[in-house]
């Protein structure tokens, strides 16, 4: 069983690529469990048609608590026979989202979600790594493997290496690696390029380069994977590529994070900012013209 | 406050610090550094602290110390008895600080008193979902039970702080629809180095949503005076206020031992401000003074010696009636005194004792071990601030040893050296050292016993310190050294 946990800037499709990507996998056949960690909780609706799933901290809310809580009341199965469940969590503001994510997985773990017919199990988690709770899923015996879900534009690639300095922090104490970068276009200048350069300066790859295209917004108004929607559209081959280089993939490395100036560099050199200027930094756009 | 400076045969500066820097020599280099101003040989000439203090303690020791919850609950909140006190957070803490002070309550469980153990008992689920809303079920729960109740504290635990739980929005809601006082408190355990902060976020929360939101029902007199940081332990405050009341005062109110919350709200009118504990409560003392122009005195009431010094302190602060009656209950209670220290000494003279207490009694119990013969051969505190140990240097006697914080190990290895006759500390200590061979009694909770304040007090440890020194017992239990 492999173990995969996905990563990325708010808003880059994480969710998206996870659920097209395990599609990928079940239509080779594989057997995957999707296990959603973000209190939004819409890491699998795409796979289960559905609106939302229920997630194992609504009903324990529910329920009272975790002990009375079991596992076929969280795990649904959705296309090509994967399980999906979701931690839930708090509405913003409240409580705390990172214990549902660790109270979510304790329960998966004590209740035998982790069988040995799986193949792969996806964590698709919120946004960074901004505290122990969504670090559960690349603590000691979990995931092993992280792809970054990026872009060429300039914060996707600032997060991309912060989460690679989290992933160094928790890589240097356990077996945990980076598995590549997942660019899942914007159409941004030379993002082909780019990505790919920070690629290599993080000692990874860029595993797959997902260009834009509207059929995955479509598939998803009707609650469904590209490779559901359109199994013969060219994004659906897109995915089920990707999905194979991941089946295939053998370089986790430790990833060398950048400093913030070689960050700037590299945008630099590819033209995407100015040699830096002091003469403009802090002057408003009416006062420089 | 002591005329002359005291000695203790074979206890020199020198001696002392050989004794520390014994202790000291087993540490690693970087914890020997911090440990290190921590203790040291008494100056009493200086007048002020020979130590460092309230700093965070050393990790890999044992320590004494509590947290702020526990500073919060335990000491300031928990005697307030017309109150219901929250717990909010898990089960444990409410559990274990559910009167086990031994601060005492007057009333009936239930209508005047709720000595009971209240708490939003978190789950899982309230963690992740946050437990605003059980709070605010929880505190309608409790006014529905307890209508009597006058007010609610709710003292927040480490994951309400974690989580981020905004209690104070929440009591403040619920208190406009119940019309009662709900007052937050954010002592999270973790904040601070010891229970000294709970203490200090507690006389906060005072300040802000108590003091001045009630006046006394009778007509105020010249004689006003409010009895502050005496938490009735073992009965205490009993005590200490019928000596109070019998040389003339009011007492208006008490803070906190078996204190009323509406007596407490209008302690802003009272003429002076007596404050037995100084570490807990002196914030809220400064605060009346600044704000109300109340002054405030700090006084002892252990042992005859003390309590005939503080009495005549008070008595400067009144009129000749106050001066008489003061004089009158001296002439009283002193032969009564003198037959008690005639009892006992004989058989308690010249024993030495060891303290380690919380953040008054080092100081405040060693008149009362003199009055009885004894010596204080080492003293420290939990969490003193510098202040306290400023107070400490002229009680204790010349080079005897200081300690702050200090760690069982240090206690252990001093205890072998002085060979003390007693010890007086809590019930961390009271097994380790009873193991040893040395008599033991408890300083925070009077062991089972008390009060010890006042004249009525005396007597009671007289009697406990002679039965706990000489008892027969000791004779069977080889001591290690």
């Amino acid at each position: 069983m492999r173990q995969i946990a996905i990563y990325g800037k708010g808003g880059i499709g994480k969710s998206t690529t996870t659920q097209n990507t395990v599609a990928g996998l079940a239509y080779l056949g594989k057997k995957v469990m999707i296990v959603g960690c973000d209190p939004k909780a819409d890491s699998t609706r795409l796979i289960l048609h559905a609106k939302v799933q229920n997630t194992v901290m609504d009903l324990v809310r529910e329920k009272g608590t975790v002990e009375d809580l079991e596992l076929e009341d969280v795990m649904k199965i959705g296309y090509g026979d994967t399980k999906c469940v979701e931690s839930g969590g708090p509405e913003p503001g409240v409580g705390c989202a990172g214990r549902g994510v660790i109270t979510a997985i304790n329960f998966l773990e004590e209740n035998g979600a982790y069988t040995p017919d799986l193949d792969f199990v996806f964590y698709d988690v919120l946004g960074d790594v901004v505290c122990g709770g969504f670090a559960m899923p690349i603590r000691e015996g979990k995931a092993e493997e992280i792809y970054i879900v990026c872009s060429g534009e300039m914060m996707a690639m600032y997060a991309a290496n912060n989460i690679a300095k989290g992933i160094l922090k928790y890589a240097t104490s356990g077996k945990v690696r980076l598995a590549g970068l997942i660019c899942n276009a914007r159409k941004t200048d030379k993002e082909f390029e780019l990505v790919s350069a920070l690629a290599a300066k993080l000692g990874t790859q860029m595993i797959h380069f997902v260009p834009r295209d509207n059929q995955v917004q479509r598939a998803e108004m009707r609650r469904m994977t590209v490779i559901e929607y359109s199994p013969e559209h060219p994004q659906a081959q897109e995915y089920r590529t990707l999905a194979e280089k991941i089946l295939n993939n053998k370089m986790l490395v430790i990833p060398t994070p950048l400093e913030m100036e070689e960050l700037e560099d590299l945008l630099m050199e590819y033209g995407i900012m100015e040699a830096e200027d002091e003469s403009v930094v802090g002057v408003v756009e009416a006062a420089a013209a | 406050m002591s005329e002359k400076i005291r000695k203790i045969d074979g206890i020199t500066k020198e001696s002392t610090q050989a004794m520390i820097d014994d202790a000291l020599s087993v540490y690693p280099e970087k914890a020997r550094k911090k440990r290190a101003p921590h203790l040291a040989p008494n100056d009493p000439s200086s007048g002020c602290a020979s130590v460092k203090s309230n700093k965070k303690t050393v990790p890999g020791v044992m320590s004494a110390r509590g947290c702020a919850y526990a500073g919060a609950k335990g000491v300031v909140w928990g005697p307030i008895r017309d109150m219901v006190h929250v717990s909010h957070g898990p089960v444990g803490c409410g559990w274990y600080s559910w009167g086990t002070r031994r601060n005492l309550m007057s009333g009936i469980n239930g209508v005047t008193q709720f000595g009971m153990q209240f708490t939003s008992d978190f789950q899982e689920k309230d963690i992740v979902y946050g437990g605003d809303k059980k709070l605010k079920t929880l505190l309608h729960e409790a006014h529905e039970l307890f209508p009597l109740a006058k007010g609610i504290s709710v003292l927040s635990e480490c994951p309400v702080g974690l989580i981020g739980d905004d209690i104070n929005s929440v009591t403040k809601s619920v208190s406009k629809e119940l019309e009662i006082p709900i007052i937050p408190c954010n002592c999270e355990g973790f904040r601070g180095v010891s229970q000294s902060l709970g203490h200090h976020i507690s006389n906060d929360s005072i300040r802000d949503y108590i003091i001045e939101t009630r006046e006394f029902a009778e007509p105020s007199t010249p004689y006003d005076i409010a009895l502050i940081g005496d938490y009735n332990i073992g009965g205490d405050v009993w005590s200490a206020k019928a000596l109070l009341e019998e040389i003339g005062l009011n007492v208006k109110s008490v803070w906190t031992g078996d204190g009323e919350l509406e007596k407490i709200a209008a302690t802003h009118t009272v003429k002076l401000n007596l404050i037995h504990c100084y570490r807990s409560m002196n914030y809220m003392c400064k605060v009346m003074e600044e704000k109300y122009g109340i002054p405030w005195l700090e006084f002892n009431f252990f042992g005859p010696t003390k309590i005939r010094e503080s009495l005549r302190a008070i008595a400067e602060r009144f009129d000749d009636t106050i001066k008489e009656k003061v004089e009158l209950a001296i002439a009283k209670y002193e032969p009564i005194m003198q037959a008690i220290i005639d009892e006992y000494k004989p058989r308690l003279d010249g024993k030495k004792v060891m303290l380690l207490v919380g953040g008054l009694r080092p100081r405040h119990t060693i008149g009362a071990y003199e009055d009885l013969g004894m010596d204080c051969v080492g003293s420290g505190y939990e969490f003193a601030h510098t202040d306290d140990y400023d107070r400490t240097a002229p009680e204790m006697p010349e080079a005897t040893v200081v300690y702050d914080d200090p760690s069982e190990y240090e206690f252990e290895k001093f205890a072998h050296a002085l060979k003390p006759d007693l010890i007086g500390s809590g019930i961390k200590e009271k097994y380790v050292f009873q193991k040893m061979g040395i008599p033991f009694r408890q300083m925070h909770s009077w062991d089972y016993s008390g009060p010890y304040h006042g004249y009525q007090g005396f007597e009671i440890f007289a009697r406990d310190v002679d039965m706990a020194v000489n008892s027969p017992t000791w004779k069977l239990v080889k001591a290690p050294f």
